[in-house]
């Protein structure tokens, strides 16, 4: 089949398409059959790609199949903090520097990605879970483990099933207090945790498209939770000024076909929203805002791929500024070194550290309770960060309440659950 | 293959965090050290408790959440042979045919199994017998059931010198 025929065909899904303009054999494939293909870019971090380089290591590998599709992270627990990250990371230095690829310290890979190589057409395979971020941009963005990603750094190639595709339609206005985190939260609370298990997610309707790139970011990142494969929103003018923003061209716009078939759809009307927060301990655990409002808490983190970027830190300065925490403590953990430049440059942080927030270094940190805010005995957080599983953050007896940057904000203000429009 | 040993079971949406917390998995690449880990966020004392060859069976969508590789290798090496659920993630599927941990999804498997109870499990047929009843497991595409026949991903490369799909 020629490109042409799979971009114009009217009845592949995004997923279809895409696959099959990687695939390395010539059939066409649906949803549920299976390809091997061609995958132009991968990344993984510290705490993935140790195990990846150990795999190469085993099998005797000594050469990569292309060092320019190797991008490699040390993100979760940076700068180390003891001497064993230490040596993972030190193990990461030196493959990177024997390999000639690129090793980025100190931003998250999503937010790097994002920033410097996500693209519409690209197919990135990531050794983290919240690689599907990049498909806000209109690429194919899906995790997997070490020993894959390992594969591919050998062979250039990996084994994709074609995902069945979930139509998302998302109509009307956003009400103020009300961000994308809280559109994805809704869909993680109405389908549950497996609910979009396997699925390719596509994000439709005028409420997607008003949104910036970063909330569009949002949601396909925090699409893990329900179990997506990988989520998509289509390139259109908003995503065609980031690239040339950042310098960048798309490999390929991809459309959904008008007749593509769907395993199902949804919809979603955006005005009826409501700030939300998933409880303590699951991810679909989804409240009104409201429902929890008062309920004390220890920590309040922002930050993380999920909500680390610019346009949370300013939405979560213009509640804090000329404002004081309470009865907490608060982090904020911006997503790049970008992102940490900015926010100085635009004085945000001097917002943060007035009300009394601590601003640390980019890292994944708290979120992943390895270092920068892990959570005692009995402890409980509200956080942007994607997950709040039994033991996420920190002590397995710790809790954690999961909502937008705005209304972490709001909350850390009172040391207890707040609602953000009582802020904004 | 056919493998025997104690049934542990477990509920729906046993996910990733509690099957291996992030600050153990990512402090080491020793399978052994990582077993020590296995199931911290139910029970820290669960590899102490089984026994090599037992096997886990638990609901509805096992290991979701992150990709750690390393909650699939904690299972392995702390003495697992096989895990029988409901359903599993995806990413979690894909590790444990990488490192040749046999996994099966037999419907409703936690109403027909209970704590402790002896199941046997026969992973080229797809079957699992426990109580005298026999229950069938989903089959996989043939180049999944490839890799783990020949011991996973890694030992399939050493075999052939090549992966799968090259």
């Amino acid at each position: 089949m020629q490109k042409k025929d799979i971009l114009n065909d009217d009845a592949l899904t995004f997923a279809e398409k895409i696959i099959n303009l990687k695939n390395t054999s010539k059939n066409l494939l649906r949803a549920g059959e299976f390809a091997v293909v061609n995958v132009d870019l991968t990344l993984a971090q510290d705490s993935t790609g140790p195990l990846a380089i150990k795999v190469l290591d085993d099998l005797g590998i000594t050469r990569v199949n292309d060092a320019r599709k190797i991008l490699l992270f040390l993100d979760h627990t940076f700068p180390a903090a003891d001497p064993k990250v230490a040596a993972l990371h030190a193990m990461m230095r030196a493959f990177a520097f024997r390999h000639g690829c690129t090793l980025v310290e100190g931003s998250i890979s999503h937010q790097h990605v994002l920033e410097k190589h996500a693209t519409p057409g690209l197919l990135l395979i990531g050794a983290d879970s919240h690689t599907c971020q990049a498909g806000c941009v209109g690429a194919f963005a899906s995790g997997i483990g070490s020993t894959e990603i390992a594969a591919i750094w050998a062979s250039g190639k990996i084994w994709l099933k074609v995902p069945e595709s979930y139509k998302i339609d998302v109509s009307g206005k956003l009400r103020k207090g009300v961000f994308s985190r809280d559109i994805i939260l809704h869909f993680i609370g109405r389908v549950g945790e497996d609910g979009g298990n396997y699925k390719s997610l596509e994000w439709h309707g005028d409420t997607i498209k008003s949104l910036s790139i970063e909330s569009r970011a949002a949601i396909c990142n925090n699409a893990m939770e329900c179990g997506a494969k990988n989520s998509f929103v289509a390139p259109d003018a908003r995503t065609r000024k980031y690239l040339r923003d950042a310098k960048r061209k798309p490999i390929a716009e991809i459309f959904p076909g008008k007749k593509a078939e769907y395993a199902k759809e949804f919809d979603i009307e955006a005005d009826k929203l409501e700030p939300l927060v998933a409880c303590p301990n699951n991810v679909d655990n989804v409240k009104p805002v409201n429902e929890v409002e008062g309920t004390p808490f220890d920590q309040a983190f922002i930050g993380s791929s999920t909500n680390g970027r610019i346009e949370d830190l300013l939405v979560v300065a213009r509640i804090l500024k000329g404002r004081k925490i309470k009865d907490c403590r608060l982090i904020v953990t911006p997503a790049s070194k970008h992102v940490y430049e900015e926010a100085i440059s635009m004085g945000l942080v001097r917002i943060f550290m007035d009300a009394g927030a601590v601003f640390t270094n980019a890292t994944c940190g708290a979120c992943v309770g390895t270092h920068m805010g892990v959570l005692g005995p009995k402890e409980t957080c509200i956080s942007s960060s994607p997950r709040n599983y039994v033991g996420r953050m920190g002590d397995t007896t710790s809790r954690v309440y999961l909502a937008s940057p705005a209304t972490v904000a709001a909350s850390a203000l009172n040391g207890k659950i707040t609602d953000p429009r009582d802020y904004l | 293959m056919r493998l025997q040993g104690k049934a542990w079971k477990f509920g729906d949406d046993i996910n990733t965090d509690i099957i291996i917390p992030f600050r153990f998995k990512s402090r080491t690449n020793d399978p052994y050290e990582l077993a020590k880990y296995c199931m911290y966020g139910i029970d820290p004392e669960f590899p102490t408790k089984i026994s090599k060859g037992d096997m886990i069976v638990a609901g509805k969508n096992f290991a979701g959440g992150s990709s750690r590789e390393q909650a699939a290798i904690a299972i392995k090496y702390a003495g697992i042979a096989a895990v029988i659920a409901e359903s599993f993630s995806r990413i979690f599927t894909r590790n444990c045919f990488a490192i040749g941990l046999p996994i099966l999804v037999v419907k409703d498997i936690t109403k027909h199994v209970k704590q402790g109870d002896e199941v046997e499990v026969d992973v080229d047929k797809l079957l699992v017998r426990a109580h005298g009843k026999e229950m069938r497991a989903e089959p996989w595409p043939p180049f999944l059931t490839d890799i783990l026949k020949a011991g996973g991903l890694q030992e399939y490369y050493k075999k052939h010198k090549k992966f799968p799909w090259e």
